[in-house]
């Protein structure tokens, strides 16, 4: 039993240790740190391709990190620290798409093959109930 | 014509598949760069020779390298002798000193020998970040009207110089 616990603490502190990625940060209010998790959590880190801020433990992303605390400190908007990101290191650092002319059928492709999909249906529903009325 | 219409899923299908063996193959690592396109990014760094203040109206008129090292990053031992090359061989190359201690730089090109026409010191890296660098070695190649025109991430050599050098005008 003794062994079984010991072993369940060893894996619950292996899987906790992944988690400790971020670095202690001060900050000068409650809604800055708010502000800061949720912006490291949008956006991508550059060098990992499937990690956020957040996670990563490169190089890049705990200066980014550092970069977006530092702007949050200094009132920068959250719009303002995103577009500095997008401007270098292009719309890959964003988790969410951005709303483009690029990405106009990402967003609304799915809805549009939905309407051409429901004006089809009708179509041939409408179609087919001609036929049977001119067979009756 | 409603016949035709039958082969509609088909035809969607072969459209998509060609599309997507096209994709395959592709390096999937490869990231654009935001620069590209665009003029170097101000910038005031001190070089690393005479500790004197460089700004982006000091860069070369020609085209030229700007690549990103450091003695802490394993690849750019790899790519040094490379670089010694190139300069050998006429082509100009500005280094930044990325993220690195002037000491060990210093002792780095003493030992190594120095291919750059300048390096500046990037100690934070917040002019790595202004380029979009994400680490080292990182090389660009900046056209004689002072635009970045490719960035290449990760060693350049032999293999990789040819398609390089094609954008170097």
């Amino acid at each position: 039993m003794m062994l079984f616990r010991g072993f369940f603490l060893f894996i619950a502190v292996l899987f906790s240790l992944s988690t400790f990625a971020q670095e202690q940060m001060a900050f000068s209010s409650e809604l800055n740190k708010t502000r800061y998790q949720s912006l490291v959590e949008e956006l991508r880190c550059p060098k990992c391709q499937n990690q956020n801020l957040a996670d990563s433990g490169s190089g890049i992303a705990v200066d980014l990190r550092e970069l977006v605390h530092q702007m949050i400190e200094q009132g920068k908007t959250d719009q303002e620290i995103v577009d500095y990101m997008v401007a270098r290191y292009g719309s890959f650092v964003l988790y969410r798409p951005q709303h483009s002319t690029a990405t106009f059928l990402l967003w609304y492709g799915p809805f549009i093959l939905l309407g051409v999909g429901l004006l089809a249906f009708v179509a041939v529903v409408v179609a087919n109930r001609k036929r049977r009325g001119r067979d009756l | 014509m409603r016949k035709l219409l039958f082969f509609m899923p088909l035809a969607v299908f072969l459209v998509l598949g060609v599309v997507f063996y096209l994709q395959l193959g592709k390096d999937a690592q490869y990231m654009p760069s935001a620069l590209v396109g665009k003029k170097v990014p101000e910038f005031t760094l001190v070089s690393l020779q005479d500790d004197q203040a460089y700004t982006h109206k000091d860069l070369p008129n020609t085209p030229y390298l700007i690549n990103f090292w450091g003695t802490w990053c394993p690849a750019c031992h790899v790519e040094h002798p490379f670089l010694m090359e190139l300069a050998n061989s006429g082509v100009p190359i500005i280094g930044i000193d990325y993220k690195d201690q002037k000491d060990l730089a210093v002792q780095w090109l003493e030992q190594k020998g120095n291919p750059y026409q300048a390096i500046l010191m990037d100690e934070i890296g917040n002019f790595g970040v202004d380029m979009g660098v994400t680490g080292a070695p990182e090389t660009f190649v900046v056209d004689r009207s002072g635009v970045v025109v490719y960035r290449h991430q990760g060693v350049i050599n032999a293999e990789n110089w040819p398609e390089i050098k094609g954008y170097m005008k």
